[in-house]
């Protein structure tokens, strides 16, 4: 049971031989222990499944009632969102902190773009190679990450984001002579009658980022979710208890690469360009993914959601916020960023945790006090319960 | 020969840039344990603030010694404030990513408020140091010459790494910075005040950057506010390189990358265009091999 | 007179509320001992002394209140706590440490004690330059007491000292103690589950449960008594 003299901010080592938390006891069951997850009252459920409704309703409705530019830039933050739960797999929940996901993105990307121009592929096919392969390059990179800790990791990562653009402008050569590659718009064609293109794109970037989004939930409520927290809290701890450290690390490094590689994928049907002309195009991504995975909430299910719609909510008004002084904007979206992190440490799902388990609380009654102990049945005389003690002894 | 130790000389130049970036990033992470993002933009402000002091024109003319100097001063109040204002409230929720997303914050910021401020045409920046250079050997008509601006420059960086080598394994405040850094909380339950040694190594990163950045933009023709974004990479590849808790370390990386990217640039083809393949490879080996960068202390984890 | 004195105390986590009502004195010169099971607030007893934690009630050293001070101003009183985890500056050198515990001192003195400290536990000489992270949780504790006691304290609050010990070294670190108390008069509140070896050397004894003293009495007399024992101790 973790006691509370455990939680406080101080730094405490572990016992040795503890179990990390995550993988203590079945957490079904009688006498078993509660789960990971703050229970739910009531109340909350009550609000979440009202807030739930609402949003599946505007998100099924929202094509049909924005312009196609809008539906665009849903369906950016529909993509940015994936990349940003890949990355919340890897980093939230694993705790290998990633700079470089973009990279994976670009894989993803010019996989899908390759394919439709060079070859002819229709996109929908593409995508699941896409996610292959920006897996495999996850695996690889996976395995040397072992060795690599904390700070260098999120480094070496840096630099793979980095390194990207210009391994693709060397061995890829698009029309204009650079790697840049636009595939036809025919490519993206709707696949269903009734539906606009931009709408058809719209519901298959949602459709794939439910499905993502379930199986990433599902992955977090199981044995592997578990072992993935006792690794990222108590590495040592957990190979103790029977995790294979490799495989876990190794394994959320490929899926999360594949997240983001099926990102870079729909990013090529949304933007319909595969572009590695600018240096720092994909570092940037990275550091979004990274932004969008913090600010909505990091190892939480709808924090990488959540974030990336506020980031590219963000991004879109800062930039028309000040007239004349556009310069500003990079500066303001600064700001708004520090802002954010400020007041909510925890994301904005994490925040908003709080608040629904105070109003738990307050509905469930006030949080019990410690019950004071029955009266103490010992004879002996020179004992006093509870009372002040003479000096002397 | 010849275009060897031109390389050689040309990487060196950059290199010193590289690592007197790379020392400032070294020095916050050695006192508080953040890496710091901003650091390039930080030290691009303070170099603008050096300018505007020094300069003729616009500014106030003083001697370019005396600018750098009081812009040295400014820089390490600023990063004391930046310290205690942006990083501490966050990093006291202690989620490190937290505190990454600040300093990228930082980082937008500081280069689009410097842009408003000073503009964004070229500016000149005058040079500490004499010029020419020194002739370091002739063969066959060619001379290999190295600029006495660059000389000076790994002498600077020679001599904070030993000042602050000093300071840190020979004083009081050095030592009480790096508990500080080793244990905050523990720091604090010896009478330490954690707060102000945080603070403490903020300012004096910040106003080490601002000498930097000062001197590389002397270093330069001219410069403007891209002058610290491509060198932040590779100050950043070369503190990893160097061992996160190495000074000496990342002045020494900072000259192997930037003799490793100069001849990777000149001799290696098959590299054309992706030459920065060549030092972050060199690190990610070397991470491989020594998990601490090339002079990190091992740290030994225990259960 | 007592050195420290906590009345009523109460505090905790947040939300979480952990000491109820906790009364305890320590007198000068004496070793006292709180036991307790996992959970009961012991750690946080001690965090509340040294300022860690927010607490309401009494607090009050040689007189004076110390509640709501800050653990670096509490620390510059006189009072050192060794934490849970030990405290380790695990970066750091032995002898660095040990420095580390004397920052506050004025006037001299630091070699001689340093060289004190290092005839007492000849195995932290051995190890002076080593990186204080590479050395056993033992090492590591003896470490800490020799840390906290460079700061010349008045009173030493040490948190469950023998977690994670072989039982030969802590009969050695709690000897140690014994004589500390014993030949320099050091003021000493231990918190511990292992409550034999720790009633050994005390003067008196506190039992928390659930956030306030259950039972408390002479120390040997808690020792003995078989149904406290059964009761609160578990042996």
């Amino acid at each position: 049971m973790a006691t509370p003299s455990d939680s406080s901010g101080a730094a405490t080592e572990p016992a040795i031989g503890t179990v990390p938390e995550a993988l203590a006891e079945p957490t079904v069951g009688e006498g078993a222990r509660p789960s990971i997850w703050p229970p739910v009252p009531r109340l909350v459920l009550g609000i979440r499944i009202v807030i739930g409704v609402a949003l599946s309703v505007a998100a099924l409705y929202a094509p049909f009632y924005f312009t196609p530019e809008n539906n665009r830039i849903l369906s950016q933050a529909i993509y940015l969102s994936i990349a940003a739960m890949g990355l919340n797999l890897l980093t939230g929940f694993n705790g290998q902190v990633s700079i470089g996901h973009g990279a994976f993105f670009g894989v993803g990307a010019f996989t899908t773009a390759i394919l439709m121009v060079d070859h002819d592929w229709t996109f929908e096919a593409t995508i699941p190679v896409a996610a292959a392969l920006s897996g495999l390059v996850g695996l690889l990179v996976g395995f040397p990450a072992l060795r690599v800790r904390g700070l260098y990791l999120a480094l070496v990562t840096l630099g793979l984001a980095v390194l990207f653009p210009r391994v693709a402008s060397k061995y890829v050569e698009g029309a204009g002579g650079v790697a840049l590659l636009r595939p036809k718009r025919s490519g993206f064609a709707s696949l269903i009658d009734g539906l606009d293109d931009d709408q058809w794109a719209y519901f298959l970037c949602l459709a794939i980022a439910v499905v993502l989004f379930l199986l990433a939930w599902n992955l977090v409520r199981g044995r592997m979710g578990r072992a993935m927290i006792a690794v990222r809290d108590q590495e040592i701890a957990a190979s103790t208890v029977g995790v294979n450290l490799a495989g876990i690390k190794v394994g959320t490094f490929a899926l999360s690469a594949a997240y983001a590689g099926v990102a870079g994928s729909l990013s090529v049907m949304i933007n319909r360009i595969a572009d590695a002309t600018n240096p720092v195009l994909y570092l940037q991504l990275s550091i979004e993914f990274l932004v969008a995975m913090v600010i909505g909430g990091a190892a939480t299910i709808l924090g990488p959601a959540v974030g990336a719609f506020i980031l590219v909510f963000l991004r879109r008004n800062t930039e028309d916020l000040i007239e004349g002084k556009e310069i500003l904007a990079p500066a303001i979206f600064g700001a708004a960023l520090i802002a954010i992190v400020y007041v909510l440490p925890e994301g904005v799902v994490g925040g908003v945790r709080r608040l629904l388990a105070r109003l738990g609380r307050r509905s469930a009654g006030s949080a019990a006090r410690p019950a004071p102990a029955s009266a103490s049945d010992v004879p002996n005389d020179s004992i006093n319960p509870g009372g002040s003690h003479e000096e002397g002894t | 020969m010849q275009l060897f130790v031109e390389q050689v000389l040309n990487g060196i130049a950059n290199g010193v840039v590289y690592g007197s970036v790379a020392l400032a990033l070294v020095l916050i992470f050695r006192t508080t344990s953040v890496l710091n993002f901003a650091q390039g933009e930080m030290a691009l402000f303070s170099t603008y603030i050096t300018w505007k002091l020094a300069d003729e024109g616009d500014g106030f003319g003083l001697p370019i010694v005396a600018a750098i100097a009081i812009s040295m001063v400014i820089a390490f109040v600023a990063g004391a404030v930046i310290e205690r204002v942006l990083i501490r409230p966050v990093e006291q929720a202690r989620s490190p990513l937290n505190v990454v997303i600040v300093t990228l914050g930082l980082f937008l910021g500081l280069n689009s408020v410097a842009q408003l401020l000073f503009g964004t045409d070229p500016q000149f920046m005058p040079s500490p140091f004499p010029e020419g250079s020194i002739e370091l050997f002739s063969s066959g008509g060619d001379t290999a010459v190295l600029p006495k601006s660059t000389i000076g420059m790994i002498l600077v960086l020679l001599a904070e790494c030993i000042l602050l080598w000093f300071l840190l394994q020979r004083t009081k405040a050095g030592l009480m910075l790096r508990a500080v850094a080793s244990n905050p909380d523990s720091a604090r339950l010896h009478g330490i005040r954690s707060g102000r040694m945080l603070m403490l190594g903020w300012a004096m990163a910040a106003a080490i950057g601002a000498l930097a950045g000062s001197l590389v933009a002397a270093q330069r023709t001219g410069f403007d506010a891209s002058l610290m974004q491509t060198v932040l990479v590779f100050a950043l590849a070369a503190a990893a390189l160097g061992g996160f808790d190495s000074l000496l370390g990342a002045v020494v990386a900072g000259l192997v990358v930037g003799i490793a990217d100069a001849l990777t640039i000149q001799y290696v083809d098959a590299l054309d265009g992706i030459e920065v393949v060549l030092p972050l490879a060199l690190i990610l080996i070397v991470l491989v091999v020594r998990p601490n960068g090339l002079f990190g202390r091992r740290t030994v984890e225990r259960v | 007179m007592s050195l420290l004195e906590l009345v009523s105390v109460r505090g905790g986590y947040g939300p979480v509320r952990v000491l109820d009502d906790v009364d305890l004195t320590v007198e000068e010169g004496h070793v006292a001992v709180v036991l307790g099971a996992n959970g009961a607030g012991k750690t946080t007893t001690l965090r509340a002394i040294s300022g860690m934690i927010h607490a309401r009630g009494e607090i009050l050293f040689d007189g004076q209140s110390i509640l709501g001070r800050s653990p670096e101003a509490v620390a510059k009183l006189g009072i050192a706590h060794v934490p849970q985890g030990r405290g380790t500056f695990t970066d750091l050198t032995v002898e660095e440490n040990l420095r580390v515990g004397a920052v506050n001192r004025t006037g001299g003195g630091v070699k001689t004690d340093l060289d004190r400290w290092y005839s007492v536990f000849p195995r932290l000489a051995e190890r002076r330059n080593q990186e204080a992270g590479s050395m056993s949780g033992g090492e590591q504790q003896m470490l800490a007491l020799a840390r906290a006691m460079m700061a010349r304290p008045r009173l030493l609050l040490l948190d469950e000292p023998s977690l994670g010990l072989a039982p030969l070294v802590t009969r050695e670190l709690f000897a140690q103690l014994g004589d500390l108390n014993r030949n320099d008069g050091l003021t000493v509140l231990v918190v511990e589950q292992n409550a034999n070896l720790a009633l050994d050397i005390g003067h008196w004894g506190y039992v928390l449960e659930a956030g306030h003293i259950a039972v408390q009495g002479a120390a040997a007399q808690l020792h003995d008594d078989e149904a406290v024992r059964k009761a609160y101790l578990g042996f």
